[in-house]
């Protein structure tokens, strides 16, 4: 089929940046994906890998089951809203709920350096077990290696999880307004059950595109503490599980199409990978985007901009345009994801683009980014 | 939020919008000078309000777009050093070098670090004695004041190991230097707010009155830039040309005094090398009397091979407008923002960058305009 691409978007040459593995490699934008896409999706290819998405979901003697690996290498350690061992449990457990799956177990790898302070990795295991027993996980194996003094950045952790995809009740799509409230209505109404497919595969032109609350917050928060940037009132990290709120849309009876936490890149790269992997265009209204004022504050003098801001505790969902109001009554209903706000729609085309009106009124691209945002000189 | 929602209201854009359709009569190519502008129109769409006689011509403002390749050399080759610590502002580590950009020499493991303001250069040297702290002091007169701060700091507290490697250019001079050329195509010149913040624009009323070219001083938001090319508009119409200024929250005649007599007190006016325009007279900063011991050049002499520019990139006729980006045989195909062979394509602020989303957009824009009309 006739390649439409007019630019080339991944220029086949190789410049100096090909040679070496730079930090931009790991920023979540453009470069993460050549990497994906011509050094681990080549070498390992298999259909359960070719669903791009959050964790895989494989089906073992009629049960499907989700699994997920995440590494955690932040700096600092501990950070305003959370430490690393929270967000090891939570960046899993997450993952796991974006492909619409009760999270059951993890484990969990250190990687520990020489003359960590042990009350430092006491810290962080207790956040690990608060945070996974909040979430109803087990961590139920692991592992620990020291490296020498130098040779990592205090705490390195890995988690792996597996949780179980449920079948919940679904509406046959004319069959109500508004969302059921109790299991007895859903039976009442007549309307069966489905197994879920959760996935960009699902999206399609007229779903809505939901955030779950305010955005940048994990991002400025690191970033305040790392180059010791002092607000007027301090930021904290997003960082929670957001099981909760997925789940309620799913025994909501809600028809979702797709999930997406919203880490490394932001808003705009999670958007700009479904409008590229299913060749459809995502509108926002920049309007609606939610962002704190603080964070825009911390944004406008470091000339970041909160679409690719990383966040740990938020996600979009694309539901059909006619239970995107149930969706999001749903979402306000639960504790992590009350800032619940359609920021945009899906449609046709232009294929394999995010556009965002302004708040003027003009009309741009917001493009996946090539590596990590650089704060601006002026 | 203060001082931002109202410089972004859809209504009062529009408002605006319709003043400068109703005005204009006949083409007119404007310059915003400054990349933080060129910023904001392309992430807000502006282009979209304005009528079709309105062109936008990106300027030179963007310090990641003019610092000469040789200095980028000179930087990669300081950072490799194994007692230095490199620090620079975020968007000069992607700029490529003959054959390196910072991040590359970063990546194999040299000491390079992005700092938020140069005093932090400062802080640093003090904290590591035994290593040559460098900062890349690049800019316009914006960042200027910040960087002679910092080398008055480390002379104000005997810090010896740090030290300047300064590339500091200076805004009236380049635009007489296109104003000058053969091939201006520009009319009117929107000047950067942030520069005059500094500086003023006493110093641009002999330019606008020397080639009859309006110049209005203007801010950063959408509609900061709306009303200053409606002010040009407004004089170009009436066939004035003036020096006005759109930006008056920020900015006074005189600028800002004390920061002017601390850029006085450590730098001195000297020639100066654009990437892409060459060498123009008077055009930049470079450390003065007892300040030149902070100079990165002086201290660290720099014997590299002759620096080239990459043969395929055109960026020096793109930054003199004589041609635009999507011209370039190696846009979007040898030369993306991934791999950029040149300046422009590095920094957001960047022509070719600009262009690259730009281009985009146009292609973009007629897919929709071609939906609507079946």
């Amino acid at each position: 089929m006739a390649d439409v691409k007019t630019f080339n978007l991944s220029c086949p040459v190789p410049r100096v940046a090909d040679d070496r593995i730079v930090l931009a490699h790991g920023g979540g934008g453009r470069l993460t994906h050549q990497l994906i896409e011509k050094i681990f999706i080549p070498a390992f290819a298999n259909d359960a890998l070719e669903q791009r998405h959050d964790g895989a979901v494989v089906s073992l003697n009629g049960v499907r089951l989700a699994f997920t690996t995440d590494s955690f290498v932040v700096r600092p350690l501990i950070f305003p809203g959370g430490n690393i061992g929270d967000l090891a449990v939570n960046g899993t457990v997450n993952d796991l709920a974006m492909c619409g799956a009760r999270p059951l177990y993890l484990s969990a790898g250190f990687i520990l350096e020489e003359g960590l302070e042990m009350e430092t990795l006491r810290t962080v295991v207790t956040s690990m077990r608060d945070a996974a027993a909040k979430a109803g996980v087990k961590l139920v194996t692991g592992d620990t290696k020291v490296v020498d003094k130098g040779k990592g950045d205090g705490v390195f952790i890995n988690t792996s999880g597996i949780g179980v995809v449920e079948e919940f009740p679904c509406l046959a799509k004319s069959a109500r307004h508004g969302a059921p409230t109790s299991l007895e209505e859903i039976r009442k109404d007549g309307v069966g059950i489905r197994a879920v497919h959760i996935g960009p595969a699902s999206v399609q032109p007229g779903d809505a595109v939901i955030v779950s609350g305010d955005l940048g917050r994990h991002g400025i928060a690191i970033l305040s503490v790392r180059e010791g940037l002092e607000f007027e009132s301090p930021i904290l990290s997003d960082c929670a599980n957001v099981w909760p709120a997925v789940e309620a849309l799913l025994s909501g009876g809600i028809e979702i199409h797709c999930l997406r936490d919203l880490t490394r890149g932001g808003l705009a790269t999670t958007l700009n990978e479904i409008a590229s992997d299913r060749n459809v265009c995502i509108k926002l209204e920049e309007v609606l985007v939610p962002v704190n004022e603080v964070v825009q504050g911390a944004c406008e003098i470091l000339g970041l901009d909160p679409l690719y801001v990383a966040n740990e505790g938020r996600f979009a969902a694309f539901v059909p345009a006619s239970q995107a109001d149930s969706a999001l009554n749903i979402l306000k209903s639960i504790e992590v994801s009350q800032g619940a706000v359609q920021v945009g729609k899906v449609e046709e085309g232009p294929g394999r683009t995010v556009v965002l009106q302004s708040r003027i009124g003009g009309n741009c691209v917001v493009d996946m980014l090539s590596g990590e945002q650089l704060p601006r000189i002026c | 939020m203060k001082f931002l929602s109202e410089y972004r209201d859809q209504k009062a854009a529009e408002q605006l919008a319709a003043a400068i359709r109703k005005k204009v009569t006949r083409p007119r190519t404007i310059m915003e000078i400054c990349g933080g502008q060129t910023h904001t129109i392309v992430k807000s769409g502006l282009e979209d309000l304005l009528p079709p006689e309105i062109t936008l011509v990106h300027g030179p403002g963007c310090p990641v777009c003019v610092t000469p390749i040789e200095l980028i050399d000179k930087a990669v080759a300081i950072a490799k050093r194994p007692d230095a610590i490199f620090c620079s502002f975020g968007d000069m580590l992607r700029v490529p070098g003959s054959t390196r950009s910072l991040f590359d020499v970063k990546a194999e493991g040299t000491d390079v670090r992005i700092v938020y303001s140069p005093l932090d250069a400062v802080k640093l040297a003090k904290a590591n004695p035994s290593k040559q702290v460098v900062f890349f002091a690049v800019g316009f007169e914006t960042t200027a004041p910040a960087n002679a701060m910092a080398a008055w700091q480390a002379d104000h507290d005997c810090v010896e190991n740090f030290s300047l490697l300064v590339s500091h250019v200076l805004v009236p001079p380049a635009m007489e230097a296109l104003l000058s050329s053969d091939h201006c195509v520009v009319q009117g010149f929107l000047a950067a707010g942030h520069v005059c913040t500094v500086m003023g624009f006493e110093e641009y009323f002999p330019i606008a009155a020397k080639y009859k070219v309006p110049i209005v001083v203007t801010g950063f938001e959408p509609l900061d830039i709306l009303e200053g090319i409606h002010m040009t508009v407004c004089q170009l119409e009436e066939a004035r040309h003036e020096v006005e200024n759109q930006y008056t929250r920020a900015v006074r005649r005189e600028g800002n005094r004390p920061a002017q007599q601390t850029i006085a007190e450590v730098f001195e006016i000297a020639p100066c090398q654009w990437r892409g325009l060459g060498e123009i007279p008077a055009s930049g900063f470079q450390l003065r009397g007892r300040f030149q011991k902070y100079d990165a050049n002086r201290r660290f002499p720099f014997s590299g091979e002759p620096a080239r520019e990459s043969p395929e990139c055109i960026s020096g006729l793109i930054l003199q407008g004589i041609k635009k980006p999507h011209e370039c045989p190696a846009f979007a195909v040898k030369c993306t923002p991934e791999n950029p062979l040149g300046a422009p394509m590095v920094s957001s602020e960047g022509a070719c960058a600009a262009y690259y989303h730009y281009g985009r957009r146009q292609n973009v824009q007629s897919e929709l305009s071609g939906t609507a009309s079946r």
